[in-house]
C-alpha cells in the first residue's frame, strides 16, 4: 500500500510538472498581446510605458528563460504577482480556496443523497414508471445548461419568492467572520453563532443545489445499473431462496456491493463540479475558484491562469488519488501492490 | 440497428432521436421558417416586448425576435459540437490506435499527455484555451477539441491493447497484413460500437461546454444568434424571463436529447441492460 500511494505521489509530481508547462505554454505562445489586454490606450502609444511593463513581468526575456523563472519561484511557493489585481496569486488563491471548498462540499452531499437514492429506487421499480420518471431526472440533471439553471433557480428562489439571498456567502451588513476555517459554516458552528450559521446555510443553498443537480445524474444512473448488476447474482438468488425478506435482500447482501463503484463516479462527479464551479460562481457572486478562473481568463491575467490551473488540477489528482485508496479500503478483493 | 429504434420498446431513445431530428431539420431550414432576421432586424420601439402573436418568443434589448434567434443558434450549437466531436474522434483513434499498436515510450508519453488533459475539468482548460486564443467561434471549438481526445484515445487504446495478440490477427499478420491493415481493418472496427456511444454522450456535452464559453463571453461574440450568448443577455435585463429562458430551453432539448439517444444505444449495444 505505501509503495503504491509513493508511486502514485511520484507520477503526481510528474503530471503537474507537465501540466505546469502545458499551462505555460498554451498562455505565452498566443497570438493575443497581453500588454494589449491590460494597459490603456493611450499608454499602448507610449513605448516607453510599454517597455517597462514588458520588462516588469518578463515579458522581454526568451521564453525558456521566462519558464525556469516560473518554476524556480513556484518551488519557493510563489505564484507571482495578478497583473489584474497586483496581489500575490499564492494569497488570492488561499483566501478563494475555502470558499469553493465549502460550496463543493455542500453540492456533493446533495448530488450523494439524491443520487443513491433515486438510484435505488430506479433499479428497484426497474421498468416501472418511478423508474422512467427518475431516470428522465437524471438524464435532465447531465444535460441542464448549469448557467441557465442557475439563472432560473436564482430568478425563481430569490427574486420571485424571496426565500433564499441571491449572491454572496454572507450577508457582508451583519457578519464580517476573519480568522477560523474559512469556511463558514464550519466556523459558525464551532463559534456556536447560531444567526451566523442560519445566515451562511441560506446563501450556500442555491449554489449547491445548481452544482450537484449534475453530479447527482451521473451517480443515479451508476447506483441504479451497478445494484440491477447485483441483483442478478449467483449469491442474492440463494439468499431469495433461503427465504429471506426481499428487504434484508437489498439491505445487508446487494448494497454494500452495488456502491462500491459509486466511489469512482463520485470522483468524476467532483471534476465537473469544478467545472461547473466557474458559472454557479459567476452567477451567485459566490468569491471562490471558479469565479477567480473565470476573471483571470477574460482579463488574459496570465500568472493567475497559470496559478489556478496548477491549483485545480491537484485538487483533482489528489481526490482522484484519495478515492483509489478509499476504494481498496471497502473492498477487500482490491489490494494494491 | 435501425429496426432497433424503430420497433424495440426504447421510449427514451426514440424520443431523443425524434428531438435530434427535429433540431437538424430547424437548423438546415432556419432561413425559411423564420420570420424575421435574427441580426438585422432590430427595432427599438419593440424592445423587450412580451411573447405574443407576432413574436412567438418576444422581443430582446435591441427589439431582435427572440423566436428566429433561437432557430438560427441551431445552426452553430449544433454544428460546433458536432465538429469538436468528429474532430476529437478523429484525433482520438489514431492517438490511442498508435499508443496501443505501437507500444513502449509511444505509448507512455501519449498516455501521459492525455491524463495531463483529463486532469482538468473539461471547461476550465476550455476556458483558458479560448481566452488566450482570442474569442472566437472557430478557437472555441479548437480549444473544445483538443481536449476532448483523450477519452477516445483511451477507450481505442485499451481495446487495441486487448485485440492485438489474438490469434485472428496474428493470422492477418501471417497472412501479409500491413501494419496499417491490421490496424485499421481487423482492431479498430472492434471499437467503432462503444467509440459511437461515447460520441453521442459528448456531442450534449460538447454543446453544453460551447454554449457555455460563449455565456462567458469566450465564444462567439454578438451580434451573431448563439444561445449561450443569448442567454447571458438575459442576465443583465433579469425582468424580461423569455430573452434567457427559450434560448436556454433550445440547450437543454438538443443536450437532452443527445443524451438519451446515447442511453439508448449504450442498452442496445449492451444487452446486460436490455
Amino acid at each position: 500500500m505505501l509503495r503504491y500511494i509513493l508511486r502514485r505521489l511520484s507520477l503526481l509530481v510528474i503530471t503537474l510538472f507537465g501540466v505546469s508547462l502545458m499551462v505555460f505554454l498554451i498562455s505565452h505562445l498566443v497570438p493575443s498581446n497581453p500588454v494589449a489586454a491590460n494597459l490603456s490606450q493611450s499608454a499602448m502609444s507610449d513605448p516607453q510605458i510599454v517597455a517597462a511593463y514588458e520588462a516588469k513581468w518578463g515579458l522581454d526575456k526568451p521564453l525558456y528563460e521566462q519558464y525556469l523563472i516560473y518554476l524556480k519561484n513556484l518551488m519557493q511557493g510563489d505564484l507571482g504577482i495578478s497583473i489584474r489585481t497586483g496581489r500575490p496569486i499564492m494569497d488570492e488563491l488561499k483566501q478563494y480556496f475555502p470558499a469553493t471548498l465549502e460550496l463543493s462540499i455542500f453540492a456533493m452531499i446533495i448530488a450523494l443523497i439524491l443520487g443513491i437514492l433515486f438510484g435505488i429506487l430506479s433499479a428497484l421499480y426497474r421498468n416501472k414508471p418511478l423508474d422512467q420518471i427518475l431516470r428522465a431526472v437524471s438524464v435532465s440533471g447531465v444535460s441542464l445548461p448549469s448557467f441557465w439553471f442557475a439563472l432560473v433557480v436564482m430568478s425563481i428562489f430569490s427574486k420571485n419568492i424571496g426565500w433564499f439571498p441571491s449572491s454572496g456567502r454572507i450577508d457582508p451588513r451583519v457578519f464580517s467572520p476573519s480568522g477560523g476555517t474559512g469556511l463558514y459554516v464550519l466556523d459558525a458552528v464551532l463559534w456556536g453563532d447560531f444567526l451566523m450559521l442560519k445566515d451562511a446555510l441560506a446563501h450556500v443553498i442555491l449554489p449547491a443545489m445548481v452544482l450537484g443537480f449534475f453530479t447527482m445524474g451521473l451517480i443515479t444512473r451508476q447506483t441504479r445499473s451497478n445494484l440491477l448488476e447485483v441483483l442478478s447474482k449467483d449469491y442474492i438468488r440463494t439468499a431469495r431462496s433461503k427465504g429471506m425478506s426481499e428487504s434484508r435482500v437489498i439491505k445487508n447482501h446487494a448494497l454494500n456491493n452495488a456502491l462500491i463503484p459509486v466511489v469512482t463516479v463520485a470522483g468524476m462527479g467532483f471534476s465537473n463540479l469544478l467545472g461547473g464551479m466557474v458559472f454557479v460562481e459567476t452567477i451567485f457572486s459566490w468569491p471562490g475558484i471558479g469565479q477567480y478562473a473565470y476573471l483571470a481568463a477574460t482579463n488574459l491575467d496570465f500568472p493567475a491562469i497559470c496559478g489556478v490551473s496548477l491549483l485545480i488540477a491537484t485538487t483533482y489528482m489528489v481526490i482522484n488519488l484519495l478515492i483509489d485508496m478509499l476504494y481498496g479500503v471497502i473492498d477487500p478483493r482490491i489490494r494494491y501492490q | 440497428m435501425l429496426q432497433y429504434i424503430l420497433h424495440e420498446k426504447n421510449t427514451m431513445l426514440k424520443i431523443g432521436f425524434i428531438i435530434c431530428l427535429l433540431w437538424i431539420l430547424i437548423a438546415i431550414f432556419a432561413s425559411f421558417i423564420s420570420p424575421f432576421d435574427p441580426v438585422k432586424d432590430q427595432n427599438m420601439a419593440m424592445r423587450f416586448q412580451p411573447p405574443g402573436k407576432d413574436h412567438f418568443f418576444g422581443t430582446d434589448s435591441l427589439g431582435r425576435d427572440v423566436f428566429s434567434r433561437v432557430l438560427y443558434g441551431s445552426r452553430l450549437s449544433l454544428a460546433a459540437g458536432m465538429v469538436t466531436v468528429i474532430i476529437s474522434l478523429f484525433v482520438g483513434i489514431i492517438i490511442g490506435g498508435t499508443a496501443g499498436y505501437v507500444g513502449g515510450w509511444a505509448d507512455e508519453i501519449l498516455m501521459r499527455l492525455s491524463e495531463m488533459i483529463q486532469s482538468f475539468p473539461p471547461l476550465i482548460l476550455a476556458m483558458v484555451i479560448a481566452a488566450a486564443l482570442g474569442p472566437n467561434i472557430y478557437n472555441s471549438v479548437l480549444a473544445m477539441s483538443m481536449i476532448w481526445w483523450p477519452n477516445y484515445a483511451r477507450l481505442t487504446r485499451s481495446v487495441v491493447i486487448s485485440i492485438k495478440e489474438s490469434d485472428y490477427v496474428t493470422a492477418a499478420r501471417l497472412m501479409g497484413a500491413g501494419h496499417l491493415r491490421i490496424l485499421f481493418a481487423e482492431i479498430l472496427p472492434n471499437c467503432f460500437g462503444s467509440l459511437i456511444v461515447m460520441a453521442t454522450l459528448d456531442l450534449g456535452n460538447a454543446i453544453l461546454v460551447f454554449s457555455g464559453l460563449s455565456f462567458l463571453g469566450l465564444g462567439v461574440q454578438p451580434p451573431v444568434a448563439e444561445w449561450g450568448a443569448m442567454v447571458s443577455d438575459g442576465v443583465t435585463t433579469f425582468n424580461y424571463w423569455w430573452i434567457s429562458t427559450f434560448p436556454g430551453l433550445a440547450i437543454f432539448s438538443v443536450a437532452i436529447g443527445a443524451n438519451f439517444i446515447g442511453d439508448g444505444l449504450r442498452d442496445y449495444l449492451d444487452p446486460q441492460y436490455r
